[in-house]
């Protein structure tokens, strides 16, 4: 089974790079974007029978640092 | 004075440390691989190195905080043995859940290497005894991810119970209130990013890094 793990930052956190981001695509002369935010995509193959509480934990525990990120998992 | 090193994969300063540790305690301090599940006994000082431990990858510390060393390390922390993170080792410190926080990238964006001035925020701790109150004092940085976050309410109480250890004389990377080193609760771990093992002989260009260690050797004792 596939899993996707969408990691990103808290809303109120400081996004450097995110900013940096924002900056460029000023830069390249795209207009109208308020704000960006960087985060990470995790793709994880596990075992059918995975249940919802180890993949919580696996986020939890090593995926997203809770202290500055929010985490969502998706199934397909 | 008995000290360990934790080595991880890609520490890049633990030699450095025990370098230092030796020229202050005149004991050579014991080098603990990441996959020991034991320390040894009768430590008067646990120390983090700085480096990349495995690469940065998800994030830095992330993964080294997860190593079988470390249930050792908070079990010894509990117990009241000084810990001292520094740089990549307070990364692993927050990580771990031993202080409080996180370290992001930089504000600049920029990989920061240079001498930094700090000031002393709390000279009580036994890691900063040697130092006078707001006394300033040099030490060197070099980092990309030193950008100290935490909500303003745990700020509030870092700042309230005099948790605050080192604080930069102006910004470096964009940390909150400026904070370069954090005490935990009961005074005995510290993280810092700057690295007082690199100022420990006068060839050095200063020896500010010294009392440090020499203060935790004071308090802990030979």
């Amino acid at each position: 089974m596939k899993l996707r793990i969408i990691v990103s930052l808290k809303p109120g956190v400081l996004d450097p790079q995110g900013r940096a981001i924002h900056k460029a695509l000023g830069g390249l002369g795209f207009t109208g974007v308020a704000d960006v935010r960087a985060g990470k995509v995790f793709e994880l193959d596990v075992a059918d029978d995975t249940s919802d509480a180890a993949v919580d934990e696996m986020c939890r525990k090593l995926l997203a640092n809770t202290v500055i990120e929010n985490y969502r998992i998706e199934r397909p | 004075m008995k000290t360990a090193v934790i080595v991880f994969p890609g520490s890049n300063c633990d030699r450095d440390m025990a370098v230092a540790l030796e020229a202050v305690t005149g004991v050579k301090p014991a080098m603990v691989w990441h996959g020991e599940s034991d320390l040894p006994q009768g430590l008067g000082l646990i120390a983090l190195p700085g480096g990349f431990s495995y690469g940065d990858y998800l994030r830095c510390g992330a993964i080294a905080a997860r190593s079988a060393v470390v249930p050792a390390v908070l079990a010894a922390a509990e117990r009241g043995v000084p810990v001292l993170g520094v740089c990549n080792g307070f990364q692993v410190l927050t990580e771990i859940g031993l202080l409080p926080g996180a370290l992001m990238r930089n504000a600049g964006l920029n990989f920061v290497c240079r001498d930094v001035a700090l000031t002393v925020d709390n000279a009580q701790s036994l890691f900063t005894s040697r130092y006078a109150a707001g006394e300033q004092i040099v030490v060197p940085v070099a980092h990309h991810d030193g950008n100290y976050f935490a909500d303003a309410e745990t700020l509030d109480r870092l700042e309230g119970e005099g948790r605050v250890a080192l604080r930069y004389a102006e910004s470096v990377n964009g940390s909150a209130r400026n904070i370069a080193g954090v005490l935990n609760a009961g005074g005995t771990v510290l993280g810092m990013m700057p690295h007082p093992e690199r100022r420990i002989e006068p060839a050095h260009g200063g020896t500010d890094g010294r009392r440090l260690l020499e203060g935790v050797l004071a308090t802990v004792g030979a």
